[in-house]
């Protein structure tokens, strides 16, 4: 139960920020939106609704490092880590009370965008429920990268490798913006030996309710969710050890 | 029995020795500063005393409960303000308070008292509903000390508890510390002569992770045979390297 006063700090303290609000419930809006339109006018495969809409919500998770990064970094930079580092708060807790702020936000995230799908023509199907619940594992994926990189960076830093790195990547190798096979090569067998391509099939996949399709890239997920969730706990503990 | 017994504590950072087989001890109640230049030491005997760094050599007893072996009784017993003002600054003064009495398990009708009582003792009424991150330096050092009184602790360890504040600031935060004497044991570490000679019981120069001298500040301008208490730390201070 200590555990949830962190949490409930945490919470309040991501809500306040008009830049998570910005990024997170904005950006992937917004994205939506104009690629939407371009389709309208120019059709394009990759940008139909039914495929863009599960691309964008992965996209948008990608923020979500950012955020988790962006708070940790900034207590241990405030040494209110410190503080709390005297207090009877266990490992655990701290681990959790960074992590369950960040994902009823994912969630919410992942539903305004496919509310904002069904106003833009997605056809209602159980598929949307199944991609929301899918999208878990991918947002405890994203928030355990912001647990470690949090944990090893600087307030500054974070801005600079999650805020622009982590998300480009996320873009460039998901095959969200384009099709993987049309580049080919390293550039392909680099992308599908990261989570992020498999996420987004995983998602198309959970939308059109093809759950033996899905199954495969739940596996990369939680793999990789499972790696990075290790990583953080290692990081943050080290560096709590080390404070 | 004493609030701290120190016996040989030590730290080492690979070639660098932090701190150098201290031994000393603290008597329940009493204000104890610890005072040197920067790099002398105190930052890191505050951060092995409150469990935030292992010794590498040594221990510490707090109430009779080891910082190596029962680190989670001695967290239970102890509150640290660091250096830093470490609020939240997204979070109101009282949501802060909230925060650290919610960490420590009160709940409820008791959590309310205990924020109640806190922000009478610091005077932080008139700021009670305004964000932490907006507050100028001697209200967030204000705050910050209440967060580490919340949990009533038994020994309070202080950090530079006025680093950078103007004079009132200072004054101000003096006359609140001056207040819990005899109630909490207070450790302080602080490089204002001044400060520790007007708060401390006693004080501890230390100098290269090493304690020079530890007695009342009268016995310590005494033993350096000057009256300004200014003039017997350098003479102290300077007496090693000479």
């Amino acid at each position: 139960m200590k555990m949830l006063a962190l949490a409930k700090r945490n919470t309040k303290e991501i809500i306040r920020d008009p830049l998570t609000i910005l990024f997170g419930l904005g950006f992937p809006l917004v994205l939506l939106l104009l690629l939407t339109a371009i389709q309208a006018n120019i059709p394009v495969p990759l940008f139909e609704i039914q495929k863009l809409t599960p691309g964008i919500t992965v996209f948008g998770l990608s923020f979500m490092t950012l955020f988790s990064a962006s708070l940790i970094a900034k207590d241990r930079g405030s040494a209110l880590l410190e503080r709390l580092y005297t207090t009877p708060l266990t490992p655990l807790d701290f681990i959790l009370g960074y992590t369950l702020p960040i994902l009823p936000f994912s969630v919410a995230q992942c539903i305004v965008c496919y509310l904002a799908a069904l106003v833009l023509g997605l056809d209602f199907s159980l598929g949307i429920f199944l991609a929301i619940l899918f999208l878990i594992p991918i947002a405890l994926l994203f928030i355990a990268l912001g647990l470690l990189f949090g944990s090893i960076l600087t307030d500054k830093q974070v801005g600079g490798i999650c805020g622009a790195l982590l998300t480009n990547l996320t873009a460039w190798l998901s095959g969200v913006w384009f099709d993987l096979e049309l580049v080919g090569g390293a550039f392909r067998s680099v992308a599908h030996a990261l989570p992020f391509v498999h996420a987004v099939e995983m998602e198309r996949a959970a939308l059109a309710g093809e759950l033996s399709v899905a199954l495969p890239h739940l596996c990369w997920v939680l793999g990789y969710a499972a790696l990075a969730t290790a990583l953080a706990v290692l990081f943050f503990l080290r560096q709590m050890r080390k404070n | 029995m004493d609030a701290i017994t120190i016996k040989g504590l030590t730290k080492r950072y690979g070639d660098i020795l932090a701190v150098d087989g201290l031994s000393l001890s603290v008597a329940e109640g009493e204000l104890l500063s610890l005072l040197g230049v920067n790099g002398a030491g105190k930052t890191t005997t505050i951060k092995m005393l409150c469990c935030l760094s292992s010794p590498t050599e040594g221990d510490a007893l707090l109430f009779g409960k080891s910082i190596r072996a029962d680190t989670g009784e001695v967290k239970a017993m102890i509150a640290h303000s660091p250096q830093e003002t470490a609020v939240a600054p997204g979070l109101t003064v009282r949501e802060n308070l909230e925060l650290i009495a919610g960490v420590h398990g009160f709940r409820g009708a008791l959590r309310s008292e205990k924020i109640e009582e806190l922000v009478a003792l610091m005077g932080l009424i008139e700021v009670i509903d305004r964000r932490a991150g907006k507050l100028s330096g001697g209200w967030q050092r204000r705050l910050s000390i209440a967060m580490a009184l919340i949990s009533e602790p038994k020994i309070l360890f202080l950090d530079e508890p006025t680093l950078g504040l103007d004079v009132i600031a200072r004054s101000e935060l003096w006359d609140i510390i001056r207040s819990l004497k005899g109630r909490v044991t207070i450790v302080l570490t602080t490089h204002y002569m001044e400060e520790a000679e007007a708060l401390s019981d006693r004080i501890a120069i230390m100098r290269d992770g090493r304690l020079l001298v530890l007695d009342t500040a009268e016995k310590i301008k005494e033993i350096a045979g000057t009256d300004s208490f200014e003039e017997a730390f350098i003479r102290i201070v300077k007496g090693v390297s000479e």
